[in-house]
């Protein structure tokens, strides 16, 4: 075993070794651009570009002519609402999201919120889930969108899409979704799920980084997005630039393996998760944050009481997880994610984010289990609040000087 | 982010963990800090009748850089009088310690836990508590 290990494949994946050798000669030989048509380099590129939309298609259930190519899941996230806000003004102004979104959704509707946009963030449950309910009580006339994640990155919940996109369309409004965590790991089909735009990435599915793609239904309804970027007219319109083809030919290699090993691999993946999170309650005082059965199959965040997450990834040098601690942030503030789970501060301090992936092996799940446990033990000695809770010390009723 | 190989000595092998009885009157703790903060730091100190530090123990929950600079802390109070152990500044940590700027807060913490480990020294014994002239907050 090489270390250190890596387990973050929540922050991004490692490139698959074939999706690295559909790629190559896209960069020397077939080096066209896309967009020449009067010559035999643009119509090799062309090709790769042609193949690649049809595998990434594929992989969700749509039709290649409703596959855009963006730089990633952020502009696809920007493309998707803030198209939709321009492209359906004179339909309405109201958008729903929540609060446990990705920023790239969150902060483009606070943005669209000083453009006359009025935004709703619904609140999650303790399992980090939406109440359908209130999404229900929340739609008005004027919504046009509801935007709301597949799976989440911190925590791994899968939000009920099915569900949520029957009542947005009931209610005249489309469905879009963030689907970077979850296209390629379980399966995801736009039209068993209602969805009418969604973003995804390449880098979160053993791809290339830099390319991804914003898929826009075409049939029932026919979606529009206005174009955020002004130039050659590409992608149907709606995003202009150069293709990035040699990104593009990755990112449909990456889809293709991802529908072909899905399955196995996500049944791998989920054995090795339930193993590793099973080994880790066994430490006093730890607990899953979110909702344990809806959830993708390579996560788990998991807190550990009485430790600190930066403090705890420091002892776990040769570990590459996450932390819901932003001790590392200028703002000192923890995730909010977790804290929008109703999780203290102090718990959201001391989360940990362990990502599985393709390329994960039973021997690194049991070293991230053994040094977990030996972090979190030696953490613990060394903590005041470990102690104060074992001497039985309501720490919820200490006065802290808080600085 | 990486951190300084003082930082890590001290991280792996932390000096002067522990707790003193504090019910003792000749021992001051200071708890600085707040769970919800991300950093709680309990510094004891005992005191002999020339007003010297003769033992120091640490325990803090945080990242690091803060159980760095507590453990650092309590290598530089043993053996100083208590007057001197009010001059130790934050800065001097920062710089033993060659801590980034976002980790300059642990070292405030320490010299607050210092200073609170005193004061509480003082008021068992029933001299007035000293008002620190910096402000951090």
């Amino acid at each position: 075993m090489k270390l250190p290990v890596y387990l973050d494949n929540n922050a991004t994946t490692p490139m698959d070794p074939r999706v690295l050798e559909a790629m190559l000669p896209y960069f020397t030989e077939k080096f066209g651009n896309a967009a020449s048509r009067n010559h035999a380099f643009g119509w090799a590129a062309e090709e790769g570009v042609d193949y690649a939309r049809e595998q990434v298609a594929q992989l969700i259930g749509a039709s290649e002519k409703e596959i855009i190519f963006t730089s990633g899941a952020t502009e696809g996230d920007n493309l998707g609402i803030k198209g939709v806000f321009e492209m359906y003004q004179d339909k309405g102004n109201h958008i729903i999201t929540t609060v446990t979104e990705h920023k790239a959704v969150l902060d483009t509707c606070k943005h669209l919120e000083k453009q006359g946009a009025k935004v709703t963030y619904l609140p999650v449950k303790e399992d980090g889930l939406i109440d359908l309910k209130e999404l229900e009580a929340a739609m008005t006339p004027q919504t046009i969108l509801v935007c709301i994640m597949y799976g989440n990155n911190e925590i791994g919940v899968i939000q009920p899409v099915k569900e949520i996109s029957a009542i947005a369309h009931k209610h005249g409004a489309l469905f879009m979704t963030d689907g970077t965590q979850a296209v390629g790991k379980i399966p995801v089909n736009v039209d068993a799920d209602g969805i009418d735009l969604m973003a995804f990435t390449g880098h979160k599915m053993y791809g290339p980084k830099g390319v991804g793609a914003l898929y826009v239904r075409r049939k029932n309804p026919r979606v529009k997005v206005t174009a955020q970027m002004d130039g050659g007219g590409h992608e149907r319109g709606m995003r202009s630039g150069t293709l990035n083809v040699a990104g593009i030919v990755g990112f449909g290699k990456a889809a293709e393996l991802c529908r072909l090993e899905m399955d196995t691999e996500a049944k791998r993946l989920a054995a090795f998760r339930d193993k590793l999170q099973s080994s880790l309650l066994e430490l006093e005082e730890s607990y899953v944050n979110g909702n344990v059965e809806h959830r993708l199959p390579h996560v788990a965040n998991i807190s550990f009481k009485y430790v600190e997450g930066e403090g705890l990834m420091m002892a776990m040098k040769d570990l590459a997880v996450s932390s819901g601690s932003a001790c590392t942030s200028a703002s000192l503030e923890p995730s909010y994610v977790l804290k929008s789970l109703g999780l203290s501060d102090d718990l959201a301090h001391s989360s940990i984010r362990y990502g599985l992936g393709r390329f994960t092996t039973e021997e690194e799940v049991d070293y991230a289990i053994e040094v977990t446990k030996k972090a979190v033990n030696h953490l613990r000695d060394l903590s005041p609040l470990w102690e104060m809770f074992k001497e039985g010390i309501d720490l919820d009723k200490v006065e802290w000087v808080e600085h | 982010m990486a951190y300084s190989d003082k930082v890590i000595d001290h991280y792996t092998n932390p000096r002067n963990v522990g707790t003193l009885d504090k019910s003792k009157n000749n021992v001051g703790t200071g708890l600085v800090g707040a769970p919800e903060c991300g950093d709680v730091m309990r510094l004891q100190i005992e005191v002999d009748g020339n007003n010297v530090i003769t033992d120091a123990k640490f325990k803090t929950f945080g990242c690091g850089s803060a159980i760095a600079s507590s453990s650092l802390a309590t290598e530089w109070l043993k053996g100083k009088s208590i007057d001197d152990a009010m001059t130790i500044d934050n800065m001097d940590i920062v710089e033993e310690l060659a801590l980034p700027p976002v980790k300059i807060h642990c070292s405030v913490l320490a010299e607050d836990a210092i200073k609170a480990a005193i004061n509480d020294y003082r008021v068992k014994n029933g001299l007035a508590p000293i008002e620190s002239e910096k402000s951090h907050h």
